[in-house]
C-alpha cells in the first residue's frame, strides 16, 4: 500500500535529542536535515551523527528521509554515500532544477546499491522544487527515475526568484503549486506542500493546509511538532467520505467476482479515476485511525 | 590532507557531548571523563569511546569527553567526528 505522506517533519541532523524523540509526535515521515539547518562547519559532524542515528534508533516504522546536500556542494556525495551505506533508503533532493539533477543521483544510487549488496533501484528520490526553473520543469523531474516517489514544493526559494514576496494569502504561490500538483499526479507519486515558518500562526497554518488539500497535495513538510496535529486533522476524511470510499471498493470487488467490467453505484458510473480516489480515502481514514 | 592532531566535535546540549582528542602526545590511551550520569553510566561511556577509537585504529592521545547525557549513538558519532577531524578531513 502506498505511504501516507501527511506530514513530514524536519529535523535537524545536529541535535541527538531531537533525532531520537521526533518519533513521538507521529509525523508520517521524518526528514532529517542536513542542508539549510547545518551550518558550513558542522555538515560532517550532523552526517556522522545521522550514521549512528540511522544504525541504531528504532524509528518504529516512521518513513526516514535525508535532505541530503545539493550535488553539486562538496558534501552532497559524500552525504548519499555514507547515509545509503548506513541504511537510508529515502533521499530528498534539495533545489531540484531539471531532470538531469535526478538522473545524476540516480546513477550514483545504482553504483552504491551494486557496492553495497543493497536491492537495485530500493532507494527512492523525493525532488524538492524551489525555483522557477524547477517548477517549469517539474513534469520531466517527476518522471526523471523510477525511484520517485514525490516531489515537493519549497515556497521560499521560489519566491525569491520570481521576485515576489510571500503573502499570508499566497497568491503568487497558485500556478506553482499547481503545477506542481498536476506533475505528480501525471506521474502517479505524492505532492507535498512547502513548510509555513510562523508557528505561532496555527489559523493561517491551518488555512494553508486547507488549501494545499483542496489543490491535490498528499500532505506537507513542517517545521514543528504542533503543526502535526493539524495537518492530520485537515486530511481526516469525514465519516460520510470514509462510508462512500467502502460502498465504492465494494462494490468493485463484487463486480471482479462476477466479472463484470463496468459498474454504476447509486446509478453513477464508477470508472477508475472513482476507485483511486476511494482507495485514498481509505488510507487515509485508516491513517488517522477512524477506519 | 593536513594531520593536526587535534579535532573536537559535539555540543553541551542535553543528550550530547564534546570530545576533544589530540592524538600528537603520550605513548598509549589516556581518556578523561566527566559526565552528568558518570556514576551509573561512566562505564558504559569509556567502553563505547574505547570501541570506537578502536575501530579508528587509535591507540594513542589524550580523549577528554565531557558528556550531558548523551545515548551511545551520539557518544560513537561525535568520537569518529573529533578523531577525523584531528585526521584532517577535508568535507
Amino acid at each position: 500500500m502506498r505511504s501516507l505522506r501527511r506530514t513530514m517533519l524536519f529535523v535537524p541532523a545536529n541535535n541527538p535529542n531531537m533525532m531520537v524523540n521526533a518519533v513521538v509526535f507521529r509525523p508520517d515521515a521524518i526528514i532529517f536535515d542536513l542542508e539549510d539547518a547545518i551550518a558550513l562547519r558542522e555538515k560532517d559532524s550532523a552526517r556522522d551523527l545521522l550514521v549512528e542515528a540511522l544504525k541504531t534508533v528504532d524509528y518504529e516504522g516512521i518513513e526516514i528521509l535525508v535532505r541530503v546536500n545539493p550535488l553539486y556542494t562538496p558534501f552532497g556525495e559524500t552525504d548519499v554515500r555514507e547515509l545509503v551505506k548506513a541504511g537510508l533508503r529515502n533521499i530528498r533532493l534539495p533545489m531540484t532544477e531539471t531532470k538531469e539533477d535526478i538522473e545524476k543521483l540516480d546513477a550514483l544510487l545504482w553504483e552504491l546499491e551494486k557496492e553495497n549488496d543493497i536491492e537495485p533501484g530500493s532507494v527512492k528520490i523525493l525532488g524538492a522544487i524551489e525555483t522557477a526553473k524547477g517548477v517549469i520543469n517539474a513534469p520531466g523531474i517527476a518522471t526523471a527515475s523510477t525511484r520517485m516517489v514525490g516531489i515537493s514544493f519549497g515556497a521560499e526559494d521560489f519566491t525569491r526568484t520570481i521576485g515576489a514576496e510571500r503573502s499570508k494569502g499566497g497568491q503568487e504561490l497558485f500556478v506553482a503549486r499547481s503545477q506542481i500538483v498536476l506533475a505528480a499526479a501525471a506521474a502517479g507519486i505524492d505532492a507535498i506542500d512547502t513548510v509555513f515558518a510562523d508557528v505561532e500562526d496555527i489559523e493561517g497554518f491551518r488555512r494553508e493546509v486547507e488549501s494545499a488539500k483542496a489543490l491535490g497535495f498528499a500532505g506537507k513538510s513542517v517545521i514543528h511538532p504542533s503543526q502535526i496535529p493539524v495537518v492530520h486533522d485537515v486530511f481526516t476524511p469525514t465519516m460520510e467520505e470514509v462510508e462512500k470510499a467502502l460502498r465504492v471498493m465494494q462494490a468493485i470487488e463484487d463486480a471482479e467476482k462476477r466479472g463484470l467490467g463496468v459498474i454504476s453505484l447509486d446509478g453513477k458510473m464508477v470508472d477508475a479515476p472513482v476507485v483511486a480516489r476511494a482507495a485514498k480515502v481509505v488510507r487515509l481514514a485508516k491513517g488517522a485511525k477512524i477506519l | 590532507m593536513e594531520n593536526k592532531g587535534i579535532g573536537q566535535a559535539g555540543s553541551l546540549e542535553s543528550n550530547d557531548l564534546i570530545v576533544t582528542v589530540n592524538l600528537m602526545v603520550g605513548e598509549e590511551l589516556d581518556i578523561e571523563l566527566e559526565s552528568t550520569v558518570k556514576e551509573k553510566f561512566g562505564k558504559q561511556i569509556l567502553r563505547v569511546v574505547k570501541e570506537t577509537l578502536e575501530e579508528q585504529e587509535i591507540t594513542k592521545g589524550h580523549i577528554k569527553i565531557v558528556d550531558k547525557g548523551a545515548l551511545d549513538f551520539a557518544v560513537r558519532a561525535r568520537v569518529k567526528t573529533a578523531v577525523k577531524r584531528a585526521q584532517g578531513r577535508d568535507i
